[in-house]
Order: structure tokens, then C-alpha cells, then sequence
């Protein structure tokens, strides 16, 4: 969990602070703060799905899972959940 | 289709056409100085100034040279006329003038100052400009029909005049140092007079980077201020004094049926049209493929028999790219065409060019196909274009009037689920809009209620994303703008009418008195055709139509979201009927990668490399690093980059070529030179 929100961190302040930091907080709301603008949301959910692995549904575009770093980190935690979950489905299928 | 109770003619232009001939064309450069003493003007100096201005008309120089007073004038010959060389006189020499640009109805003017006794020793609009001002004073521009910029020297008076046409088509700067004041078509004939100060205002830096323009009379550059569009400036014994004479008004006045007004701007348009006609040269047309300039087409078509010949650029990036429909109009309207195709490496070559003409940043690549444009134009051996610029303000043609209407139409019901997704249909080529959730879209537009009543609600989202290219801003620059706001700025030029007109007036307003001559007419229009001395005349621009469609309701300018209506109404029936239905695509340019897809120029890297961005100061080394990155990374998608690319790239250039290079001792000299002895 730590490192996920670590990279996330270091996604969003290279890709749409440009490195500069400005000191906000994982809490912050990137709308609200205006650090990713149409098109970053889009970059955003590139990222996550190339990095994790996880596929991100229209239904997952909303701000409650992507305005933030711990909304992020606990949006992809979820999905890797989902993902390990429906692995172990298939591998209980597979050896029954 | 051609109209009765119209001249069919063939161009060129005889000279002999009592109807259409003798107007002097006067695509040329304009700059001068008034002292504060009465020392005879230098005429080197005057040398120096001008010829910096060289490339707006290279084939002949004159300068007026009196005591106190210089005016100078570079002048492009079309044909060697009588009487057409500048600075021009008076019949008893007490008024002298320096003149940019053309007064369309002319003839007229000039007939009736015959009938009142005036005594013409040429054929020129300037002269009538001078006859008028014996007649009127300042006054005499409120007569013009035209695109104007330019300096009187009232002698017994001791007063100099300077006047800019009403929408700003003409440029014109001025600075006042130690008493003396300095004008000029471009900054550059200024930083050629001795001792002027240059450095880059950041005001004016925080201004394009909210707007893409800044608010005259500021400028890019510190004590260089801009004569504002509809204003004159009076300056005497040492005092300037700045008036206004025209405001457009958008409150809405009229009676009449819907039928009545089409057929008024049938009429108003025709006759836009074949007072820009009036030229010594062939004249020929931008045909970009879009409703306006297939409709100007179609109307200089109405006046001639002869093929006009048409220019437009194509884009290699297929999605920018409007040949197609150019090829319909082309072939509807039988025009000889002439195409320039641009591609990424065309506009990084050629976009220092681009800068040096423009003089101020710019946060998109889009002049630099205009750059081109214009010189396929004079490489054609035309000289003046009609365009159908003007009408997108004018008539409600932007998306911009689209996206208010609909924020306005959303923020009545906000929970609505249908409401937002007509903004997703209103920009169908920007892909990453179409999968965002609505909350999304209320941010990106900021639709609330408590929005409504924001005077600059229409375009707050467009600079707000604007602006955000400001986070690479250096410390220092941020520093040093503490205390501005770009948007109070503008709010303070607001016409006391402004917040009684329509929501719809009021977008157009700020886009007509401000992005219009701010953006459009000079970084996308003056200055890149001036830099192959071509001369672009836009009929949706004069002022009769502009008043027209100000006062028009409306619904006639957008009925519900079908922009240009009554110009669809009026005008539709002479194009190709897919012109007429195409949906609005705004001109564009391919941006940032213009300079990373197929080449990166050396002066990229150069002006892009950390060390020059902190040796400028401007913006933050760090950020700019990691933003070119990501272009050569390929990773750069986003609005945002784009226009912090572009504005941080221009703004280097232009702290390269006028601060830290700028050439010194003047630009060459014109040919030849034409002095006016000091009487």
C-alpha cells in the first residue's frame, strides 16, 4: 500500500506538477487544486491500468475513486483485490 | 449565381474603372517621432526606424523631417502612381501624414470634399484622410470605412495625431521617453530609436498566459503600449491624451421581421465586399473550406467574371485537415486554387520567423501556417486577400458561444444527466472529453449557479486552463506578480453597458474587443501576412456589419445551437450545401509536437536547455525540463502541455530576439528614400 501510493505520488507530481511539488497532501483533491486538467484524468487512468494492470470502466470515473493519492492507492488496492480474487475463482475452477 | 443591379468584371482591376480603381494600396510600415523641443528631426534616425519595417513594404522609404516632428513611411509600389509616396501633405503643407492601411469608402468621402471646394493632388485615401481632418479634426475617423493606422502632424497646431480603425486590423505602438514620443506599426522600428529600454513585462507575460493577449495599451514589453483599437491619442505640449471613437454595442435593437434582416445583411455584406475590392491589383481570397470565407468567395465572385484565384493551407495531420471541403468550394465556386500543405517540421522552421513578426508570446503554433499561407500569397504575385475573418465574432460562430449557452442551460438544473453531455457532443475532435463523468465536466466548466452572474462566465473555463500553464513560472516571476489578476484587469475595461446586454453579447464583446484584434487579426493576421507584404481586408469586419450583427437578438445569431443562422439564412443559397450544414471546425495547428514528431530544431534545444531557461529567468528550469521530457517521450497529450510548450518555447524567442539580440543600428534600409526638406 505504501509504495503504490509512493508511485502514484511520483506519477502525478512529474506528469502534471512537472516535478514541482508544491507541498500538497494525499488527501488534497486534484479538481479542487486544478493538477489534472481533461486530459490528465485520461493519462492518469493509462497509467494505472499499464502499471497495475487493472482495467478502469467508465463506471470507475468518478471523483470518489480518482481525486486524490489515498483515493487512488485505495481505488487500485480494490481492483487488485478484484483482480487477485477472480484469479483464485479461476485457479479453484481449474483444479476442481 | 450572380445578382443583378451589380458590376460583372474582370480582374485585374482596370485603371481606368471609375467604380473600383485609385485606391492607393498602402501595405506598408509607418513610424515617426515628436520631440518635446523643436530640434530638427534626424533623419538617419528616421532610417533606422523605418527599416525595421522593411518587410511591410520593401520598395521605397520616405521621411518627413521637420522641426521637432519625423514621420517616416516604408511603402510597397504596386504601380507607379502620382502622388501615392508618403509622408504625404496638404495643399499648403501644414498637415503632413504617415499612413498604414485603406479607407474603403474613399471615393465617396472625396467626391464630397470636391463639392465642398477641396483640391486633391492625388488619388489616394490618404489625402482624403487629410482633407477630412482640415475639415473635422479628430472627428474625421468617425467617417472612415476602413482599416487604418495612422500619424498627423498638425503643424500650426503643433499637434501629433495618431489613430487605430475600429476592430484594430492595423497595428500601432507608441512609447513616450524623456518627452519625446515614439510610435510605430511594430515594436521593433521603436527599439531602433536610441536608448529605449527593453524588457520583458511580466504583467503582460501573465496576461497572454490567461488569455493568449494582452489588454492595451500594455504590452509584452515594459513602457511599450499599444494604441488600443477605436482610440486615437492626442499628443500636445507633451501631453498624450487617449480617446475612444467607436464602441460596439450589443444591446439589442430591432423591430424588424426576420426576413427584413437577411435581407439587410445580404445587402450590408455584398456592399463590405465591393468596397474591399477597390484595389489597383488583382485581388484573390483565403479559402480555408469553412461557411465564411466560401461566403466572401461567393460575393467576390458576384463582381467578377474572371477566375479568382484562392489560397488555403492543408495539413499533413489528417485530422486538422479541411481539404475536402475546400475542394467542394473550389469546385462550386470555380476559383483557381492555390494549396500549401504544412507539416510538423514546416512550422518548427519556420516559427522563429513567426515570432519575430508577432513580437509578443504565443501560447499556439496557429500563426505559423498563416506564415506560410501569405507567403504562397506573394509568391503568387498577389498582394491583397479578402478573408472571411470577423464573422465567427461577429455573427456567433465560436463554440465558445455554444459551451456558455449550454453551461448556462446546464446550470438551471444541475442534476440533470442529460444536460452535460452536450458539451461532449460540442467538441467531438477532443476525444479525452467524451469518456469524462459529468462531475468532471462541471469542474472543466465550472457550471454553478452562483456562477451566472460572473461577467466573464462565457470564457472563465478557457482561461482558467489557460492559465494553468503558469505553474512554470519561475519563483521570481511569480514573485513579481503578486499583485496582479489578468481577470481584474480586464474586468476594469468592461463598457459600463456591458452587464445590461445579453449573455451572448457579452461573449461576443470579449471576444470582439479583445481576442479579435489581441490574437486573431494581429498574431493570426497582420503580422503574418505583413511579413510578406500582403494585405488581408476582412468585409464581416466593417463596421456597418459589425453594428449589424451586435444589435441582431440573439436567437438570430445561434438558434438553439445552429451558430451563424442568419448568415447560413442569408448567404446559404450561394454555397455548397455540405459547406452550409458542415459543422463549425475551428482552425488548428498542430502544437507542441510540431517541434519533437519528425525533428527537434537546434534553437529548441538551445532555447529549451536549462541552463538559457534559468539565464532568462522567466520560468522555473526544473518543470520545463520534465515538460520537454515528456514530449520527447512522446507522453505529452494534455492541453495544457501543449500551451505551456508553445508559451514557454515564444516567450524564450522573444527575450532572444528583442532583448538579448536584438540587431542594433536599425534594419537595412529600402531601396530608395524619399526626404521632404524641412521647411
Amino acid at each position: 500500500m505504501r509504495h503504490i501510493k509512493e508511485d502514484l505520488r511520483d506519477f502525478v507530481i512529474k506528469n502534471f506538477l512537472y516535478g514541482r511539488e508544491n507541498g500538497f497532501s494525499d488527501r488534497d483533491s486534484f479538481l479542487e487544486m486544478g493538477i489534472i486538467d481533461s486530459t490528465g484524468m485520461l493519462e492518469l487512468v493509462g497509467f494505472l491500468e499499464k502499471t497495475y494492470g487493472i482495467e478502469v470502466g467508465d463506471a470507475d470515473l468518478i471523483p470518489q475513486n480518482l481525486d486524490s493519492i489515498e483515493q487512488l492507492a485505495e481505488f487500485v488496492r480494490r481492483k487488485l483485490l478484484q483482480v487477485m480474487v477472480t484469479a483464485g475463482v479461476e485457479l479453484e475452477k481449474q483444479i476442481a | 449565381m450572380r445578382r443583378s443591379g451589380h458590376r460583372s468584371r474582370a480582374f485585374p482591376t482596370a485603371l481606368t474603372d471609375p467604380l473600383l480603381t485609385y485606391l492607393r494600396l498602402s501595405m506598408c510600415g509607418i513610424a515617426g517621432f515628436r520631440h518635446s523641443d523643436e530640434r530638427v528631426a534626424d533623419t538617419q534616425l528616421l532610417d533606422n526606424m523605418i527599416g525595421m519595417l522593411r518587410h511591410r513594404g520593401p520598395d521605397g522609404v520616405g521621411v518627413y523631417a521637420d522641426r521637432g516632428i519625423g514621420l517616416a513611411h516604408a511603402r510597397l509600389s504596386i504601380i507607379d502612381v502620382q502622388g501615392g509616396s508618403q509622408p504625404m501633405h496638404n495643399e499648403d503643407g501644414s498637415l503632413w501624414i504617415t499612413f498604414n492601411g485603406e479607407i474603403f469608402n474613399y471615393l465617396e468621402l472625396r467626391e464630397d470634399l470636391i463639392r465642398r471646394g477641396h483640391r486633391f493632388y492625388t488619388h489616394s485615401d490618404t489625402e482624403v484622410v487629410l482633407h477630412l481632418y482640415e475639415e473635422q479634426g479628430e472627428d474625421c475617423v468617425r467617417h472612415f470605412n476602413g482599416q487604418w493606422a495612422f500619424a498627423l502632424w498638425d503643424k500650426r497646431d503643433r499637434k501629433l495625431f495618431l489613430s487605430r480603425d475600429r476592430l484594430g486590423v492595423r497595428p500601432l505602438f507608441y512609447t513616450l521617453q524623456r518627452g519625446t514620443l515614439i510610435f510605430g506599426s511594430e515594436v521593433k522600428a521603436l527599439f531602433a530609436y536610441p536608448g529605449i529600454q527593453r524588457e520583458l513585462d511580466l504583467a503582460g507575460l501573465d496576461q497572454i498566459f490567461t488569455f493568449w493577449f494582452t489588454l492595451p495599451p500594455r504590452t509584452i514589453f515594459k513602457n511599450i503600449s499599444e494604441l488600443p483599437p477605436a482610440h486615437s491619442l492626442v499628443f500636445k505640449d507633451g501631453k498624450l491624451d487617449l480617446r475612444r471613437h467607436w464602441q460596439v454595442d450589443f444591446s439589442i435593437e430591432t423591430s424588424r421581421r426576420e426576413s427584413q434582416l437577411i435581407e439587410q445583411l445580404d445587402s450590408l455584406l455584398l456592399d463590405a465586399t465591393r468596397i474591399r475590392l477597390r484595389s489597383d491589383v488583382p485581388v484573390g481570397a483565403y479559402l480555408s473550406g469553412g461557411l465564411d470565407s466560401t461566403i466572401i468567395t461567393a460575393l467576390i465572385n458576384s463582381f467578377t467574371d474572371a477566375r479568382l484565384r484562392t489560397f488555403s493551407i492543408a495539413f499533413a495531420a489528417e485530422e486538422l485537415d479541411e481539404s475536402a471541403f475546400q475542394n467542394q468550394a473550389i469546385s462550386f465556386l470555380n476559383t483557381d486554387h492555390k494549396q500549401i500543405t504544412c507539416g510538423y517540421r514546416d512550422i518548427a522552421d519556420a516559427f522563429p520567423n513567426v515570432i519575430w513578426h508577432m513580437e509578443k508570446p504565443v501560447i499556439r503554433a496557429a500563426p505559423a501556417p498563416m506564415y506560410l499561407l501569405s507567403k504562397l500569397v506573394r509568391e503568387n504575385s498577389y498582394k491583397v486577400v479578402l478573408t472571411g475573418e470577423g464573422a465567427d465574432e461577429v455573427f456567433g460562430g465560436y463554440d465558445i458561444y455554444k459551451e456558455a449557452k449550454i453551461r448556462r442551460f446546464w446550470a438551471q438544473q444541475l442534476d440533470s444527466r442529460l444536460r452535460p453531455r452536450l458539451l461532449r457532443r460540442l467538441y467531438p475532435y477532443q476525444q479525452n472529453l467524451q469518456r469524462q463523468p459529468d462531475t468532471y465536466l462541471q469542474s472543466f466548466f465550472r457550471v454553478g449557479r452562483n456562477d451566472l452572474s460572473d461577467p466573464l462566465f462565457s470564457h472563465l473555463p478557457r482561461w482558467q486552463l489557460t492559465a494553468r500553464a503558469k505553474l512554470f513560472f519561475s519563483e521570481d516571476t511569480r514573485a513579481s506578480l503578486l499583485k496582479h489578476d489578468a481577470l481584474l484587469d480586464l474586468v476594469q475595461q468592461l463598457p459600463d453597458a456591458y452587464m445590461s446586454w445579453p449573455s451572448f453579447g457579452q461573449a461576443q464583446y470579449l471576444e470582439t474587443a479583445f481576442l479579435l484584434p489581441g490574437y486573431i487579426l494581429s498574431s493570426q493576421g497582420d503580422r503574418p501576412a505583413m511579413a510578406h507584404a500582403v494585405e488581408a481586408r476582412h468585409p464581416f469586419l466593417d463596421y456597418r456589419v459589425v453594428e449589424f450583427g451586435a444589435k441582431l437578438p440573439p436567437n438570430l445569431k445561434m438558434k438553439v445551437l445552429n451558430e451563424k443562422y442568419i448568415v447560413k439564412r442569408a448567404f446559404g443559397h450561394r454555397l455548397p450545401a455540405d459547406i452550409v450544414r458542415r459543422p463549425k471546425q475551428p482552425y488548428r495547428a498542430p502544437d507542441g509536437h510540431s517541434f519533437f514528431a519528425e525533428h527537434t530544431p537546434d534553437y529548441v534545444n538551445d532555447l529549451l536547455a536549462p541552463n538559457n531557461i534559468r539565464d532568462a529567468g522567466i520560468f522555473d528550469a526544473l518543470t520545463v525540463m520534465n515538460l520537454v521530457e515528456k514530449f520527447r517521450s512522446d507522453n505529452a497529450l494534455g492541453v495544457k502541455d501543449n500551451m505551456a510548450l508553445l508559451g514557454i518555447l515564444s516567450t524564450q524567442l522573444v527575450v532572444d530576439q528583442f532583448i538579448d539580440h536584438f540587431p542594433q543600428g536599425g534594419g537595412p534600409c529600402a531601396t530608395s528614400r524619399k526626404t521632404y526638406a524641412i521647411s
